[in-house]
């Protein structure tokens, strides 16, 4: 009896979970709102600042939607999620969208339900050592006692890596990049790896970051996107879209500063079915025509919100490479505005 | 007396002052610190340690740097001092120390959450103190819906509304037992007003809400972090164990067997788990039952867990204070005619909770600072912020200044909690020796 009411329970959730979850887009509407899920503080990619306003790479994105689809990029309630809430957080509809530099995995794509919509940074596990012990590769390594978060992702590359390469390594287990920056700093380790943007912000840092250098293997790929529950296609779509728009707009030359000159028509026709002048790409998606142009006007195209953010001129410094426009020699490429 | 010898003196001489050796602070110091070789050394040796960490953490702390904007700013302005050895930067403090305090709050409401604590200070004070006028007991009957509205604002009608419940039951209580009898009324005074929570209140609030629209700014959960967080969430966690704690001891002592039995379930199904377990069910699997589109805030699902797991532990202790009280007690009690009620009331549970004063205040401490673990749920508490201060890249790579400025805070309430019940005891102790 009390498992059948259990199970109904289940199934009742279930379905209701089933039925909810194909009009996101009415219930952003309707709430005035963006739910967006977002870390609980990485460098760069999203922090409060002293005012309590978000800030930062993913944060973007998640002004991008929320301005594209409520014409309003302040229209956001940001849900801080750790590494253990993320996914029951958007399974369960709390948030309406992920922007938490979060690996695309098949199992997370597959097994889990998500839709990955797209990619916003290409990153990928380095390694960071001090200077003077004079190593200038990763297989030079041999016997090095390595600072590795626990539980990660980056655990199980690095124990591949080494292990292909016939090599030995003695982790020093630790729990936060704040941990592993003392650790490092303090010499428990020789070799401190995470995500290569993490270690550049570490570094940026140091007393003197240039007593360290990062190293120039990178031994796994971690294409870091927005994702959205499966099964609403449409929302999935103009999350996916949205970030495409800010991709294509660099492309395009399209920048926070002229789009509302070139909105008003151009001798491009890409341009003008982008922005809205030309075609009706905003209605098939269910928005209004200038859907792209208030997300680009609100935080810029990805240069723009990459150099604002985490680019080389900010203290973090990160190069473009695989995160420059194909037509520069990287990977960012979006499908055409037609 | 003409015949008294020259040598007896008349007078009694002014007493010496004792050797120099022999008092003071020097026989203190020979005494406790060089009464023996092995000592003196242990004394020297101290003494090293003691010059040592001071003459590290004290240039660092004191002259640490308050105005600056960045991590960076502040390495560039003690290199351009001069000095050279590491110190604190404490402008992170400057700069966020009302983030670590108030969360997201909106500055220009900062009163609100401060003036919820002042009268939380004057409501306690009939409860803690028993020389305070007992009129004040009228506000610490109003203060949770008061600091409710305060904290999250909003219409008036809401906390009234809600408050108006409890007079129901008891209307129900006192004037329902002369038709309904002892036992009706008492089944009434919790049915009622649950079915008027559940049916009336809702509308019966949103109809006076439209009708007169009395109210202040509303301020969502979300914007409440720091350590306004960790205080919202210990204290409605403690003021609601206790009671609760209290129900579930004298449920575990009861003869009824269906009350009883509960009360045991409860009490080892929620002790048998971790806190940080029931803090992941709070905020992970609930969702999954309620019905899609009903926002039961995150933050009132913590502090119901928080609030059962400490009622648990307050109930053992209770229990334990139950116990310790000899059985003629309870006995006396039955023989002066008293009923189960009066002879808790009256002679059995204030004797009890002084017995468990220690175990009740130690388990209060642990559950404030228990707070710290919604971090890993994504609440933003002083822990949380620090992280999140870090994440900025203009205090990245900052860490002890701000867990020296959390720590210290967290010892000013942990520590004052301790000193009042040290006080309580002292004041209470009447004594069976």
């Amino acid at each position: 009896m009390k498992k059948s009411v259990l199970l109904g329970t289940l199934a009742v959730a279930g379905l209701a979970a089933g039925a909810v979850s194909a009009q996101t887009l009415d219930e952003v509407r309707a709430r005035g709102a963006l739910n967006c899920g977002v870390t609980t503080g990485l460098v760069g990619f999203a922090a409060p600042d002293a005012n309590g306003e978000w800030e930062g790479f993913d944060v973007g994105v998640c002004r991008a939607v929320a301005a594209a689809v409520l014409g309003d990029s302040t229209a956001v309630n940001f849900v801080p999620t750790t590494g253990q809430t993320r996914f029951t957080a958007l399974a369960s509809g709390e948030i309406d969208m992920l922007a938490r530099n979060t690996t695309w995995t098949f199992s997370r794509d597959v097994d889990l339900r998500f839709e990955f919509t797209g990619i916003n940074y290409y990153d990928g596990q380095g390694f960071m050592v001090p200077r003077e012990l004079g190593v200038s590769s990763a297989m030079e390594l041999d016997g090095a006692t390595v600072c590795i978060q626990t539980g990660t992702t980056t655990e199980l590359n690095l124990a591949d890596f080494f292990s292909s390469n016939n090599m030995s390594y003695e982790p020093v287990p630790i729990e936060t990049n704040a941990e592993a920056q003392q650790q490092y700093l303090a010499g428990a380790c020789d070799v401190y790896t995470t995500d290569a943007s993490g270690l550049a912000a570490t570094r940026a840092t140091f007393e003197d970051p240039s007593a360290h250098v990062v190293l120039p293997e990178i031994i796994s790929k971690e294409p870091l996107g927005p994702l959205v529950r499966h099964g609403d296609n449409e929302w999935g779509d103009i999350v996916r879209w949205t970030l495409n728009a800010l991709i294509a707009a660099e492309e395009l030359g399209v920048t926070s500063a002229n789009v509302a000159e070139l909105a008003a028509g151009t001798e491009n026709p890409e341009i003008n079915r982008l922005l809205g002048s030309e075609g009706d790409l905003g209605g098939m998606l269910g928005l209004s025509s200038d859907w792209a142009a208030n997300a680009i006007s609100s935080v810029g195209n990805y240069g723009e919100l990459f150099e604002g953010n985490i680019g080389e001129n900010t203290p973090i410094g990160l190069a473009r490479g695989l995160n420059a426009q194909w037509t520069d020699g990287g990977l960012l490429y979006s499908p055409p505005f037609r | 007396m003409t015949n008294t010898p020259s040598f007896v003196r008349t007078q009694m001489l002014d007493p010496k002052d004792p050797p120099i050796t022999e008092k003071g602070a020097v026989k203190w110091i020979r005494e406790n610190l060089f009464s023996g070789w092995l000592n003196t050394i242990l004394t020297i040796v101290s003494l090293y340690v003691i010059y040592w960490v001071l003459a590290h953490i004290l240039p660092w702390s004191v002259g640490g740097i308050w105005n600056a904007e960045s991590l960076t700013e502040c390495r560039e302005i003690r290199d351009a001092s001069g000095i050279g050895y590491d110190v604190a930067c404490w402008a992170v403090i400057a700069d966020r120390w009302h983030q670590l305090l108030f969360g997201f709050y909106p500055s220009e409401l900062y009163w609100r959450p401060i003036l919820a604590l002042i009268l939380f200070g004057v409501a306690i004070a009939p409860i803690l103190f028993d020389t305070a006028p007992r009129k004040l007991l009228i506000v610490t009957a109003i203060m949770p819906f008061a600091a409710y509205w305060l904290l999250w604002g909003g219409t008036i009608w809401g906390p009234l509304v809600t408050a108006l419940g409890f007079v129901i039951g008891w209307a129900v209580l006192t004037y329902g037992a002369a038709t309904l009898g002892a036992l009706g009324a008492t089944i009434g005074a919790i049915v009622v007003p649950l079915l008027y929570w559940l049916l009336v209140a809702g509308p019966l609030s949103g109809i006076l809400g439209a009708a007169l629209p009395i109210g202040i700014e509303a301020v969502p959960s979300d914007r409440f972090g720091g350590f306004m967080l960790a205080i919202v969430i210990g204290v409605a966690g403690i003021v609601m164990s206790l009671p609760l704690g209290i129900f579930l001891a004298l449920g575990r002592q009861s003869d009824l067997f269906i009350i009883n039995k509960c009360s045991v379930i409860f009490i080892e199904v929620i002790r048998g788990v971790p806190l940080i377990v029931w803090l992941f069910t709070a905020s992970l699997l609930l969702n999954y039952f309620l019905p899609p589109g009903t926002n039961f805030d995150l933050m009132l699902r913590v502090i119901i867990m928080v609030t059962l797991f400490s009622s648990a532990y307050i109930a053992e202790v209770v229990r334990g204070g139950l116990a310790a009280l000899p059985r003629g007690q309870y006995e006396g009690a039955d023989s002066l005619g008293l009923d189960y009620w009066q002879s808790m009331q009256l002679i059995i549970l204030p004797q009890a909770l002084k017995i468990s004063i220690p175990g009740i205040v130690s388990t209060f401490i642990g559950l404030f600072k228990d707070t710290t673990l919604v971090v890993f749920i994504g609440l933003l508490d002083p822990i949380g912020l620090s992280n999140a201060i870090r994440a900025d890249s203009a205090w990245n790579g900052i860490y002890w200044e701000l867990f020296i400025f959390i720590g210290l805070c967290f010892f000013i309430f942990c520590f004052s909690m301790s000193r009042y019940s040290q006080w309580l005891e002292r004041k209470l102790n009447t004594g069976h020796r």
